[in-house]
């Protein structure tokens, strides 16, 4: 088994309904989020402007750096690939922000680290996760990488797809579909 | 022109500019740390050498400061910590891959022979003090520990036994002061997400970096004018060698992918070069080099001059990489 996400840039309205639902699914404190989007504007003006956004979250790397460099293990790879900290094990010691290239950690104010667990407690009842359910658009996908049938695979299959910095060698699990 | 122009959700007061996680204290840390392991590296060295005798301060005396900054870093990185009160997870668990984990390890460990080292010489410390600081108050304060330990149970026993195996502590206390030295660097190295630090020549760097601030600090402490001597002749070798090592670090960094171009870029014209150039290279490294040649040379230039710009190289060399280091990264916001 293997969970990832594929994120549709073309149909995302960047509406953050993702962040919203996140937050209030997982009880992130206030002024913090799991996911967030990022809204990229290039091009030439007039002529050539163009907009797009991108749901971003922890992309459950394959190669995790943050599990390497964790002191005590509290980082780890449950199954399925996703990468969860376990709170009374974590010593916010700051390791595992260091090392994302992704970002993708923040210190809670309790003190451990906390990131996207991709809703494990959702999925492990055979829900989608909280962001990819309330997404006005669909732009988000979830599934099992290893199931030729699962949502994901199909989309990774009709669409040509890339991840963001593959050069820092991490094997990210988010896709972006062009 | 074509622009592109990207906005993060992430920046927001809480997250971003916490991101950047690690600062003074990791400096600070990473400084007492490489300080202690040359200490102890000189101390172990010598003695092996069977120069306990004719260079007290390196083998007797300074020793006492590395128990104090283990502490001190130890403290130090303590309150870093944003989960303090689980710490001990730390000590639950060993892992190899990770440097914190090793490390947190090896700091503990060389505990024991950096705190029994200066205590089986705690006569001959206070001897030394009462010849050449007659107004210390130390003095009083280390006879008043001494009769306290000779009255204590098992600490005494454990001091004999120590003793008798000087020796083999020995050899044991150089094998981990490299260990400690090295991981300071290896700490940072071990993030490919920090490209500048993302270089296995760092812990050489670090190591070399620690052992020069040690040998300045010896250089500085002591009134043996062979033992002065000997330690410039040291630092000078040391400051070549890391020299080497910060041209080599640039040299694989312009030579590898975008990431650490731009990593290197933030010491070679970006925001951090005027200080690595002219304070760390420049009164750090090159101009002790410069004055200790001098006064090799017979030139007279007080000793205090070029230990102390080592010790102050060393320690904002420190900094800049563990600041530096959290600016690069992969550019993707």
């Amino acid at each position: 088994m293997r969970y990832a996400m594929a994120m549709d840039t073309r149909k995302c309205v960047g509406c953050s309904d993702c962040v919203v639902a996140c937050q209030t699914e997982n009880n992130v404190p206030l002024g913090f989020c799991r996911d967030w989007i990022v809204e990229s504007v290039r091009g030439t003006y007039p002529d050539t402007v163009k907009m797009h956004f991108k749901s971003e979250r922890c992309m459950h790397c394959e190669n995790t750096p943050c599990v390497r460099t964790c002191p005590t293990g509290a980082s780890h790879v449950i199954e399925g690939g996703i990468v969860k900290v376990t709170p009374h094990e974590c010593i916010g010691c700051g390791a595992c922000i260091e090392s994302c290239p992704y970002d993708a950690r923040y210190v809670h104010p309790e003190g451990y680290v906390d990131k996207c667990t991709f809703c494990d407690h959702r999925i492990a009842q055979g829900m989608n996760t909280a962001c990819v359910d309330v997404c006005p658009t669909s732009c988000l996908i979830f599934g099992d990488l290893d199931d030729p049938k699962s949502p994901v695979s199909k989309a990774l299959e009709e669409k040509d797809w890339y991840v963001i910095a593959p050069e820092a060698g991490t094997k990210p699990q988010l896709y972006f579909l062009k | 022109m074509e622009e592109i122009i990207n906005v993060s959700g992430r920046a927001v007061p809480h997250i971003y500019p916490h991101l950047e996680i690690w600062g003074a204290p990791i400096a600070l840390y990473l400084f007492f740390g490489g300080l202690a392991a040359g200490l102890l590296f000189f101390a172990s060295f010598f003695y092996l050498k069977g120069k306990a005798d004719t260079m007290p301060m390196t083998v007797k005396v300074a020793p006492i400061i590395a128990p104090i900054i283990i502490i001190l870093g130890l403290m130090l990185l303590l309150y870093d910590l944003h989960h303090i009160l689980y710490f001990w997870q730390l000590f639950l668990h060993f892992r190899i891959e990770s440097p914190m984990s090793w490390g947190a390890w090896t700091l503990s460990v060389i505990m024991v022979p950096a705190i029994l080292w200066p205590l089986s010489y705690l006569d001959d410390i206070i001897e030394y003090l009462k010849e050449n600081k007659p107004n210390c108050k130390m003095t009083g304060l280390l006879s008043w520990a001494n009769d306290l330990i000779a009255k204590l149970p098992l600490i005494p026993w454990v001091l004999e036994i120590f003793v008798k195996n000087r020796n083999l502590v020995a050899y044991f206390t150089i094998f981990l002061s490299i260990v400690l030295g090295v991981y300071t660097g290896i700490l940072l190295s071990a993030f490919n997400a920090r490209p500048l630090w993302n270089t296995a020549i760092l812990g050489p760097l670090f190591l070399t970096s620690g052992v020069s601030t040690a040998a300045a600090l010896l250089m500085w402490m002591s009134n043996n004018p062979k033992e002065r001597t000997l330690y410039s002749k040291i630092d000078l070798m040391l400051i070549a060698i890391e020299l080497f090592f910060i041209i080599h670090m640039f040299m694989g960094m312009l030579s590898s992918g975008v990431a650490q171009v731009e990593a290197a870029q933030l010491l070679l014209g970006g925001p951090f070069t005027v200080v690595f150039w002219v304070f760390i290279v420049g009164l750090g490294l090159v101009l002790p080099a410069i004055l200790e040649i001098m006064e090799l040379r017979g030139f007279h230039i007080p000793i205090a001059i070029p230990a102390f710009l080592i010790l102050m190289g060393g320690l904002l060399f420190r900094f800049i990489m563990v600041y530096a280091g959290q600016a690069s990264g992969f550019g993707i916001h």
